[in-house]
Formats: structure tokens, C-alpha cells, sequence
């Protein structure tokens, strides 16, 4: 396939994956911040955090309140991780390879845009939440209809391939922001609001109800084990990773215990670090060391996946 | 909702006839429309517009600063044509093509009509669509204009003109296919009963045309569809083709000229293409070649085109035939290479650049159309009975200053069209643009084509560009008329098998 096509798709599902999350985010937190005290109930800055836009943040509006992260999240053109921003350039992504996915994909997809530029500011302020499920549903609607109506070819697995290094990606972050605010709050530990907090951080990524079915009790490590080293569980980061490696070896052709390709590699050492550590070597290491390493590579497979396929250049 | 109260006003209607009768075909479809309870047929309208909407059949609009897609208005009404009446139109349409086709291939070979003084050398050889690099080419297959979209229109005489010949990339296809499709949901009941010709092959006659241009020996030709670009505003025609055609759509970008062979870069590494179906003007292909300045072309591009490793549609250099200078000598070409007389006629036509049809233009531009030879899309226009004053002393300067590049046509009463505006109807004007696919061995019209409606009132500008809109138009074997059985079918079948075996360019 043509690689300009290949990145867009793979970066089409990434900006979808995306939206989600920050929708997600947006929903957790506002139903959680519902049930605490007024004076304790501070925690959008957290929330601007994680998606790695503070700084741009601080800049356009200052002060952090609910209306202003949730505006800058859903809305703001000027952030380019906003709701709006993601679905937006999805949809630019989409309509270049229009004729290379399938109709039902591009038609769900511009009606996830048209409804997020339709939607008014003052409604969603009010309802946030409801906003929130409508985009996450639109997004569950498309990965959905592309894995019903689009062939499981080199494409697909290319769009595979860019949502799960985007929600390993998420993934790590929130757990990064949310384990340091949460862990220190010593106000909270054995208070009611502990459960509380621990619980939006598992729906936050969708998690909660999975989690509770595997260790029932809400304690943090398990939390932090579920997150990042669950195989089955599809938000984990193993999970993401593992998945992501087996579009990536369908793409290349390779044989699976071995690579072709730098991208292969770099994603191969990734996953196999995640398949072979602990909850106690991590935490040995250092939680947010660890994600931070993990980040980083996560930008480096990114990058060779790039020079790999998306850049090709002359055999001379 | 019904068709009581509605006026033709004196115009040719494309559905009544004089005395407010469905015309032969139309019967059903007005009965149908008749029965429905009110605002039944507002509320499909409705439905059909969503429809659009969400599939992302829009244009761009350059000039909008935010919003920069726009659906194509689309009227639900259909345009109805007999198919008796089609058949003339199709015969005219052929024997256009074939001339026009020889035409370019003489301009650019021995240049005998020419040389022969039937079109005025110095005309053609400044025609803005003249290509010097395309002197002595010979694509494949001896094919240069292999799709052309031919505007007409019908005038208060009933009869059929043709008001332009689109060679260069001529857009709208996309609009018919999809506009079907949603009539097809709308009234399925009225497609049921009556028999209308079908359109949604276009995309495999279109492809199948493409790969008999392949270079010779090419087993599993490897064929293109070449955008500008997402911003150009026929982009999702573009997209469209290429995804009903199942071919990739590639841009500048995508490929390469490698070792003399064009090539697109896959994630597998570079894989040859053999046939492109471009959609974007000579100008920027070639940056070697053509304008030095294009982002959007492949470098190398014409010298493999040259050599035979890859075809182009349409020929580069084909724009020629569609100047408006040249168009006012489609008569004489026709007669020239054919020996026949046209059967489809012109707009009678007032060349600026011969003194006497200067002076009647000077006189009369209250009364006429004037265009510039190398605008389209309804702009460099004068429309003269809608004009102010200044207008036309604007244009009355233009023509004295440059009269090589215009023309100047009689306003036509161009025949209408229910449109439905609110709760009832009101006639709007119209025009009809078939595609025409010229192949190695035959050429193909698609039965009707896009109906452009100007949606204003009064207003002759089909332009999407400038308030136009589209309606499905629907070729209809009518019961009034022959049956498909009667000799005449028979006759015309062996006619057009004949006539095929003629249209063999190669």
C-alpha cells in the first residue's frame, strides 16, 4: 500500500484513540470530583496533566477551574489535543484515504465530526458527562465498523497498529499523574474518598468493573499491576503493546521471534520487557521513572515505524 | 404536495409540455409525486440532503475562510429525457469525439486542417491550451481525449445545443452516481415501474478504458487516479473514482520517476503504475516540462510518457480541442475529418477576433453572452441582459483591447425544470453534461449525465461554483413510444455495433 496511505490510517486511528481518552478522562473526573468535598474537589489541574498540555494551558487561560479544563479539552482549536482538534484531524486523515477505507467507516466518521462541531458549547458544559459517552461510543462505533467492514490487510493492521501505541501511550500517563497526586494524599487514606479516588482512576480507563472482577478489593499496586501488565485486560499496557506487536508482524512479514526491521525491533524489546518484569522490579526501579522510560520508547517505535514505512526512500 | 399552480411561464419545460401535460415518460413520476400527502416530498428532500451530508459528498469552496465544504444542492424533482431523444443526442455526441480526437492528433502531427486554412493556424497554436512539448506524441492507442464531459443545453426551440466541450479533467460524474443512489432510496417505487436507463457502471466502463491504454505487453495493468490534493475542490470526486474503480488514489507526492519507469512508494518499497488517470491540469505534472514552480508534479514524468512506460488520460496537450476559440470551428471539424454535418449543433457563435462579428457583438451586447476563450466555471463572463451599464462598458473595453479571446453568444432561453422551493415548485433553467469515455475500440456516453440546475431565479449560471445545484436526470425507455422489441431498437442496435467498428482509433 502506499505509504502516505499507510500513516494516514495509522494516524486516523491514533487521533480517534485519542479523543477517546480525553473524553473518558474528562468523564471519570467530573463524576468523581461529584462526590467530593467542595473544598478537596480540585482535580482538573491533575487532569490537564496527563494529557501533556499544561503548559499550553497556563498560557491561554491561567487559572485552572472545571469550565476551563473542560473547554480547553472538548473544545479549544488552539489545542491540538482537544476533542474537537483530534476528531477534526481524524476526519482530515480519513477524507485523504477516503477511497481506501471502507464507506461505513468514512461515513460513522464524519458523523462523529459533524456532531462534534455541532454540539454547543453551553449544552455540553451542563452535561459533560452525557458528551463524553456520545464520543466514546462514537469511537467504540468505528473501531467497530472497521474491524466488520474493512479487510484485516496490511491497512488494517496499520490502524491497529497506531491505536494500541496510542493507548499504551494514555495509559501510562494517567497512571503517572494519578498515582503521584493520589498516593501522597494521606488526607484521604482510609477516608471514604480514598475508594472514591482509586475508583475514578480505574474508570478513567475503563477498568473499573474489570479490575473489581479480578482482585475485588481496591488497593493501589494491584491497580497499578492491572494497568500495566494485565494480558488480557484491553487498556493495559501489556495488552496494547502485545497487540500492537502482532500488527506490526503482519505488516512486516517477519517470523515473530526475530525482526526485519528497526521498527520490529524497537517495539520487540518494548513488549519483551513488558512480558518478562514485575510489579516489584518497577516499583524497585521507580513508578514514574519507569513510565517515563516507557514513554520514551513508546515515541521510539513511533519514530522507526516512521522511517520504516512512511518515508520511503530510492533504492539506488 | 402536487404540480397544480405550476407555471412553465412560456419556457421549454424539461417535464411539461405547452399545455401543462407530463411530457411521454414523465407520467408516473408526476402521478407519483401528485399522490404524495403534504410535505411528504419536502421531508425525502430533507432526507436526501442528510444523506449527502453525511457521506461527505461535498465540493470545496476556496473563498470560505471556515467552513470550507458545502454540499452540492441537490433537487429532488428528476430530469426526465425519452430515450428516442437519447439516441440522437448519443450518435451526435460519438461523432463529436471522434472528430475532436483526430483534431488534436492532427494539431499535433501534420497539422493539415491548418495548413488547409479550415481553422485559422495562428488560433490554435495560441490557444491557451496549446502544448508545444505534446508536438509529434503519440499516445496509446491513438486516444487524446479519453473523458469528456460535453455541456448542453436545450433553447426555447426544443432543440439540443452544445454550449461547451470539457476535455480537461471535467468534474461532476461523481454527483450523478451518488445523486442515483439517493433517488434510487427516494422513489423506488417509480424506478420499479418505469424502466430507466442505468448509470453505475460508469466506474468499470471508466476503468476498463484505463487499462487498454496500458503500454503493450503489460498483463495486469497497474492504474492511478491522480488528485491534486484534499483541497481541491472536486478532491472527493476524486477519491470517489478511484475507490469505485478499486485503485489506489495517489498524489505528486506518491510518486516517482525511477530508472525512466513512474512509480509509487508503498510501504513495500516502489511499485510501477502504467496508466494514470489524472485530475490535474498539464500545467503541474511535469515541473520539467510544464511550470517549473509546480509542488504537485513528478519530475520526469513526460519523458516516460514519451517513451511509451506510461499512459496519461487525458493526453496531455488534449485541452486544445476545448478552447472557445477553437470551439466556434467544431462545425467545419466535423465536416473536415468526417464528411459529415454535425448532429448536434453549436451555439451560433460571434468570434471577436473577425471585424463584422466584432462590430454585431459591440452593438448588441445588451442582447448576447459574452465569455472569455480560457475561463470556466461561469466566471470571465458577461450574462448581457443581466448586466448593468458599467458591465458591459467594462467588457466593451475588454473585447477591443484583447478581441482574440472572446466570444459571444445569443442569451438562450435555456430550458427548465420543476425545482421544489418550500412547499411547491417553480421553474428553474437548466443544462445537461453527459460523460463520454473514448476507449481503443468504441466510445461510451453515459445515458443523461449531471443536470445542473441554477437555482436562482431567473438566473442562467449552472455553476456549483456560483449557486448551482443538481438533479438526478433519468434516460427513460417511455411505453408512449417504441417498445423495445419494434425494428427501430433492432435498426439502431446494428447501427451503433457499425458505428463502434468505425470509432476504432487504433
Amino acid at each position: 500500500m502506499l505509504s502516505r496511505v499507510a500513516n494516514s490510517i495509522y494516524w486516523l486511528n491514533r487521533y480517534i484513540e485519542r479523543a477517546e481518552n480525553v473524553a473518558r478522562f474528562i468523564s471519570a473526573n467530573y463524576n468523581m470530583t461529584l462526590d467530593l468535598p467542595e473544598d478537596a474537589s480540585d482535580q482538573w489541574q491533575p487532569l490537564i496533566n496527563t494529557t501533556g498540555d499544561h503548559e499550553l494551558f497556563k498560557e491561554l487561560y491561567g487559572e485552572t477551574t472545571r469550565d476551563n479544563a473542560i473547554r480547553f479539552l472538548i473544545f479549544d482549536r488552539r489545542n491540538t489535543n482537544s476533542i474537537y482538534s483530534c476528531v477534526r484531524a481524524a476526519r482530515e486523515n480519513a477524507r485523504s484515504i477516503r477511497e481506501y477505507i471502507s464507506s461505513e467507516m468514512w461515513e460513522q466518521l464524519n458523523t462523529f465530526y459533524l456532531m462534534i462541531n455541532a454540539a454547543s458549547e453551553e449544552t455540553v458544559m451542563d452535561l459533560p458527562h452525557q458528551f463524553s459517552t456520545e464520543v466514546m461510543n462514537a469511537s467504540h462505533a468505528f473501531i467497530g465498523i472497521t474491524d466488520a467492514t474493512m479487510n484485516h490487510g496490511e491497512g488494517w493492521h496499520f490502524g491497529r497498529l497506531g491505536r494500541m501505541l496510542e493507548r499504551a501511550d494514555k495509559t501510562t500517563r494517567l497512571l503517572d499523574v494519578k498515582y503521584f497526586i493520589l498516593l501522597p494524599s494521606v488526607d484521604y487514606v482510609g477516608s471514604p474518598y480514598d475508594n472514591i479516588l482509586w475508583g475514578a482512576l480505574l474508570r478513567s480507563a475503563s477498568a473499573f468493573e474489570m479490575y473489581r472482577k479480578q482482585y475485588g478489593r481496591i488497593a493501589p499496586r494491584n491497580i497499578a499491576h492491572f494497568l500495566l501488565l494485565d494480558r488480557n485486560f484491553p487498556r493495559a499496557v501489556h495488552y496494547s503493546l502485545a497487540t500492537a506487536m502482532k500488527s506490526l508482524n503482519e505488516i512486516s512479514g517477519g517470523q515473530s521471534d526475530s525482526y526485519s526491521n528497526k521498527a520490529q525491533q524497537a517495539l520487540g524489546r518494548l513488549l519483551a520487557e513488558f512480558q518478562y518484569t514485575s510489579l516489584e522490579e518497577i516499583f524497585d526501579f521507580g513508578l514514574h521513572e519507569y513510565l517515563d522510560v516507557t514513554q520514551t520508547r513508546i515515541n521510539q517505535v513511533g519514530e522507526e515505524i516512521y522511517q520504516v514505512f512512511f518515508r520511503v526512500k530510492l533504492e539506488n | 404536495m402536487n404540480f397544480t399552480g405550476y407555471d412553465t411561464e412560456g419556457f421549454y419545460d424539461e417535464l411539461f409540455d405547452a399545455q401543462g401535460k407530463p411530457r411521454p415518460g414523465a407520467d408516473l413520476l408526476v402521478e407519483r409525486i401528485n399522490s404524495l400527502p403534504d410535505s411528504e416530498l419536502q421531508r425525502r428532500q430533507q432526507a436526501a440532503e442528510k444523506a449527502l451530508l453525511n457521506l461527505g459528498i461535498t465540493f470545496n469552496v476556496y473563498s470560505d475562510e471556515d467552513q470550507t465544504e458545502k454540499i452540492f444542492p441537490f433537487d429532488i424533482v428528476p430530469r426526465i429525457i425519452q430515450a428516442q431523444e437519447w439516441q440522437q443526442l448519443e450518435i451526435g455526441l460519438k461523432q463529436r469525439i471522434r472528430a475532436l480526437n483526430l483534431f488534436i492528433d492532427d494539431v499535433y502531427h501534420d497539422q493539415k486542417i491548418l495548413k488547409d486554412g479550415v481553422v485559422p493556424m495562428d488560433l490554435v497554436l495560441s490557444a491557451e491550451g496549446f502544448r508545444k512539448p505534446c508536438v509529434g506524441l503519440n499516445p496509446p492507442c491513438g486516444v487524446w481525449c479519453h473523458v469528456t464531459g460535453t455541456d448542453l443545453v436545450r433553447g426555447g426551440d426544443g432543440e439540443y445545443y452544445v454550449l461547451e466541450d470539457n476535455l480537461r479533467c471535467p468534474s461532476g460524474v461523481s454527483y450523478v452516481l451518488e445523486n442515483r443512489q439517493i433517488m434510487k432510496r427516494t422513489f423506488p417505487l417509480v424506478f420499479d415501474a418505469c424502466s430507466i436507463q442505468p448509470v453505475t457502471d460508469y466506474p468499470i466502463r471508466l476503468l476498463d478504458m484505463l487499462q487498454e491504454m496500458a503500454p503493450s505487453g503489460v498483463r495486469s495493468p497497474v492504474c492511478v487516479v491522480w488528485t491534486p490534493g484534499i483541497y481541491n475542490s472536486a478532491y472527493f470526486e476524486h477519491s470517489f473514482l478511484a475507490q469505485q474503480m478499486g485503485v489506489q488514489l495517489v498524489e505528486g507526492s506518491d510518486l516517482v520517476v525511477h530508472r525512466g519507469e513512474v512509480m509509487m512508494r508503498t510501504t513495500k518499497g516502489l511499485e510501477r503504475v502504467d496508466v494514470i488517470y489524472r485530475r490535474i491540469d498539464d500545467d503541474f505534472i511535469d515541473p520539467k516540462v510544464f511550470r517549473a514552480d509546480s509542488m504537485l508534479g513528478v519530475p520526469g514524468l513526460m519523458e516516460a510518457y514519451s517513451k511509451g512506460r506510461v499512459a496519461l488520460a487525458n493526453a496531455p496537450g488534449s485541452g486544445v480541442a476545448d478552447d472557445k476559440a477553437v470551439y466556434a470551428y467544431v462545425p467545419e471539424i466535423i465536416n473536415y475529418y468526417l464528411q459529415e454535418d454535425p448532429l448536434i449543433n453549436n451555439v451560433p457563435t460571434y468570434a471577436c477576433w473577425r471585424e463584422d462579428e466584432r462590430k454585431y457583438v459591440l452593438e448588441n451586447l445588451d442582447k448576447l453572452v459574452v465569455k472569455a476563450v480560457n475561463e470556466s466555471g461561469g466566471y470571465g463572463m458577461l450574462i448581457g441582459p443581466h448586466a448593468s451599464a458599467a458591465e458591459r462598458e467594462e467588457f466593451r473595453r475588454r473585447i477591443i483591447a484583447k478581441p482574440r479571446i472572446y466570444i459571444a453568444q445569443p442569451t438562450l432561453a435555456l430550458s427548465r425544470v420543476p425545482v421544489l422551493m418550500g412547499n411547491h415548485f417553480e421553474g428553474r433553467h437548466v443544462d445537461l453534461r453527459p460523460y463520454i469515455l473514448c476507449g481503443r475500440d468504441n466510445i461510451y456516453v453515459m445515458p443523461g449525465g449531471l443536470t445542473r440546475v441554477a437555482l436562482k431565479k431567473g438566473s442562467l449560471v449552472v455553476n456549483s461554483s456560483q449557486g448551482g445545484g443538481s438533479k438526478d436526470t433519468w434516460v427513460i425507455n417511455s411505453t408512449d413510444g417504441p417498445s423495445p422489441e419494434s425494428p427501430l431498437q433492432e435498426q439502431r442496435q446494428d447501427q451503433e455495433q457499425n458505428q463502434d467498428q468505425e470509432d476504432a482509433p487504433c
